[in-house]
């Protein structure tokens, strides 16, 4: 196959195009680059794109003998990425930049340019296996990314490639270094690329400004506190809330109203929830029959909890939870899978969390 | 393999490895005063007299650098520095848009940091510096350090009448510098009939080695150095001279100014062919620059071996990507250091719009491109542009 590797400059992307290369196939590399700053780009800040990522992915590339290329997709990662994850914590929601870039520039608007110039698919060093068309998790549960890979379509996927879904990523590293990689060793990336100092709050508070509101304990009614912005809050949170409420109960995020920029807080018996209501989702296959069970992951590092998925009038999803969950977020996706400890859990598809509903209590 | 790409450097001439190689096999710093030495300065300076005499300077004039990039800077600053030592007034530094880096950045680094004013060059849509456009910009030419206007352009291959331009700068008392960089070898370039007080010239681009160049100064054009040390290079440039890549740059030379004006003739003719068949197969393709048979001052008006090229709704870093996949290799200009392919400056300062800027590729000859090179490019190009156009652009 004619394959395109998109390299950042890690590790993984660059043993996910060494194994393609090794598997016979004729393989391309690129480097995106995502930030529309140009003097990150020229001062090396970390993140991404920065100017020693993109030497590093270029150095496995000449090792390997394949073409480099870098791609410039700042303004569409700006639009699609960076200003819908600002637009989504505007709106009180917690969003995750990762899967919208998956969703929108990795295997959209580069997949699509790829396969425009004459490529088959794109390879990318995701954790997750993929084969016959069905996405399923690493074998590497830690450093599984089958979360934030859920939202593409099975068209999508026919044009993806993830050579490293059945190797943990200690094998990753092995295999870097026995090729003489210099970047077997290099550090995991952790931050969201864009916010290279991990500075979430700052960064929205840069773009937002301040926008105060109050704080409102759920069990009392009663404004407990002030905020600078409600974007540096999101539901589940538990540190860094700034209230005294007067016992010394933990409180936690419960809700975030965007108009009146109120946020709600409750203790841990107010907190868990038991349904969440979907945007309409998206299938990683065929749609499966509704009503059906399956197993639900809320955030990108949490635990799948068994549920039973409905339709919903909205054309949504209703999710029923077999067990409460706590720190459920809209904004998040709500990641759906077939439980298969022999192959790995299989995904499904996704909703984009909208509401969440608390058990009725006697 | 389809080599068109000899504006950014060129293969190394056979008779060039002899001469370094017999060179690299001796020992002797040429300002060493005994035997070794003595053999080293010899070569050396001989190299130096063959160059000026290729060069139309006189070996005093020579000065051996580390490439076109350390000669620009060495001129534009040194002489900046040195002109507004001699008086304070002269701020001013005149040059054109469509500059190298190697001297943009250093005028404009010479804004940031040393307190220089700039006046940007008038520029034709060819990309040509006029002598009226050099003395409106001039003025009375008081507060003026130095201009700098290039010989002949990287990208677009114009070429300027730097005679003129340097009547233009005498008259108003200024000093002019030029980087000939691509002009040596492909047009006439005299230093003295020209006129010009410093003029930058490289041995990588005419079948020499890379990491050797020169800086040709006037004796009475004054030049602050930018290297201090042993002082080798009449006391403006200093390091010990590299005596294998010395004798390289100046075979190199004596090569292709010799055999200029044939090989010229021969590398125009392949260059017509390409544009005229691109345009056959490619209707709406734009030549940008000076058009083919351009003639200035009784010389080419373009470089011989250039052909620049805008594809509409095709994007430049899309067609190298699928040429280079095809076996032919071009450039699309410049690209930051991250690699991200930016618009041609160059093309801007013509005024072109960003997105003609985009969607340009260069194609440069040489002395080793043949027909085959022509048929190569041919024989892809016209789905290679249908496939680029189709494969969109990243932007809505």
């Amino acid at each position: 196959m004619r394959l395109l590797a998109a390299m950042s400059g890690g590790v993984d992307s660059a043993v996910a195009a060494a194994l393609a290369v090794e598997a016979g196939h004729d393989v391309t590399g690129v480097h995106l680059a995502l930030s529309p700053d140009r003097q990150t780009l020229r001062s090396g800040a970390r993140g991404c794109c920065s100017v020693e990522d993109a030497h590093d992915a270029r150095r496995v590339a000449d090792e390997l003998g394949i073409p480099f290329y870098v791609w410039d997709l700042a303004e569409r990662f700006t639009e699609d990425v960076v200003d819908d994850f600002v637009a989504e914590y505007a709106a009180g929601r917690t969003p995750n930049p990762c899967l919208r870039c998956n969703e929108k520039i990795k295997f959209a608007a580069v997949l699509d340019r790829a396969q425009a110039l004459g490529f088959d698919a794109v390879v990318t060093g995701h954790h997750a296996r993929l084969a016959d068309g069905q996405l399923r998790r690493s074998v590497d549960a830690g450093k599984d990314q089958s979360y934030v890979l859920a939202v593409l379509t099975a068209e999508q996927l026919a044009g993806a490639v993830f050579p490293l879904g059945s190797m943990t990523k200690k094998r990753v590293r092995e295999i870097a270094a026995e090729r003489g990689f210099a970047v077997a060793t290099k550090a995991d990336s952790h931050d969201i690329c864009f916010i290279p100092d991990g500075d979430t709050r700052g960064f929205l508070a840069r773009r937002l400004g301040e926008q105060p509101g109050p704080v409102v304990d759920a069990a009392t009614g009663a404004t407990v506190g002030e905020h600078a912005g409600a974007y540096g809050f999101t539901v589940g949170q538990r540190r860094g809330l700034g209230v005294a409420v007067g016992d010394s109960r933990p409180r936690y995020v419960l809700g975030i109203e965007p108009v009146s920029r109120t946020v709600t807080i409750g203790t841990a018996d107010l907190a868990g929830v038991t349904e969440v209501r979907t945007a309409p989702p998206t299938w990683t296959g065929p749609a499966p029959a509704l009503p059906c069970t399956a197993e639900v992951q809320l955030r990108a590092h949490g635990a799948a909890v068994p549920c039973e998925v409905r339709a919903a009038d909205d054309g949504g999803l209703l999710l029923l939870l077999a067990e409460e969950q706590r720190g459920v977020a809209p904004g998040q996706s709500a990641v759906l899978y077939s439980p298969d400890a022999g192959c790995g859990d299989l995904v499904l598809g996704q909703g984009t969390v909208r509401a969440t509903g608390r058990p009725v209590r006697a | 393999m389809t080599y068109l790409d000899h504006a950014a450097t060129t293969p190394v001439l056979p008779e060039v490895l002899v001469a370094m190689a017999e060179q690299l096999g001796r020992v002797g710093n040429p300002s060493s005063l005994h035997a070794s030495g003595r053999a080293a300065r010899r070569v050396a300076e001989q190299s130096r007299e063959r160059l000026a005499e290729a060069l139309g300077a006189r070996p005093s004039e020579v000065l051996f650098t580390g490439g076109g990039t350390e000669s620009d800077n060495l001129a534009v600053k040194g002489m900046y520095w040195a002109r507004r030592e001699a008086d304070s007034r002269r701020r001013r530094i005149v040059a054109s848009p469509a500059e190298h880096h190697a001297v943009l950045d250093s005028v404009e680094w010479l804004a940031k940091h040393d307190g220089a004013d700039i006046t940007w060059l008038r520029v034709e849509p060819t990309g040509r510096v006029t002598p009226e456009a050099m003395a409106e910009a001039l003025g009375d030419g008081e507060d003026v350090a130095v201009a700098s206007v290039m010989w002949a352009n990287n990208e677009i291959g114009t070429v300027s009448d730097l005679a003129a331009l340097a009547e233009a700068a005498h008259a108003v008392g200024v000093p002019l510098h030029t980087d000939a960089v691509q002009a040596v070898g492909q047009v006439p370039v005299d230093f003295a009939g020209s006129g010009v007080d410093a003029l930058t010239m490289t041995g990588h681009k005419l079948g020499g080695p890379m990491g050797a160049g020169v800086l040709l100064l006037r004796r009475d054009a004054a030049c602050m150095p930018l290297l201090h040390g042993g002082g080798q290079e009449r006391d403006v440039r200093s390091g010990t001279l590299d005596v294998a890549a010395i004798v390289g740059l100046q075979v190199a030379t004596t090569s292709a100014v010799g055999g200029r004006e044939e090989r010229a003739a021969r590398l125009a003719a392949l260059r017509d062919r390409l544009v005229d068949g691109v345009m056959d197969r490619v209707p709406d393709v734009q030549l940008n620059g000076a058009p083919l048979d351009d003639v200035l001052a009784g010389g080419p008006g373009r470089l011989p071996g250039n052909a620049h090229l805008s594809f509409p709704g095709a994007e430049g870093d899309a067609l190298l990507m699928l040429l280079d996949a095809r076996g032919v290799e071009c450039s699309t200009g410049s690209a930051c250091s991250a690699g991200v392919a930016r618009p041609s400056h160059v093309l801007l300062a013509v005024g072109a719009d960003a997105a003609t800027a985009r969607s340009s590729l260069r194609f440069t000859f040489g002395a080793t491109s043949t027909d085959a090179d022509v048929d190569a490019v041919l024989a892809v190009i016209g789905p290679v542009v249908e496939r680029a156009r189709r494969a969109g652009l990243g932007r809505r």
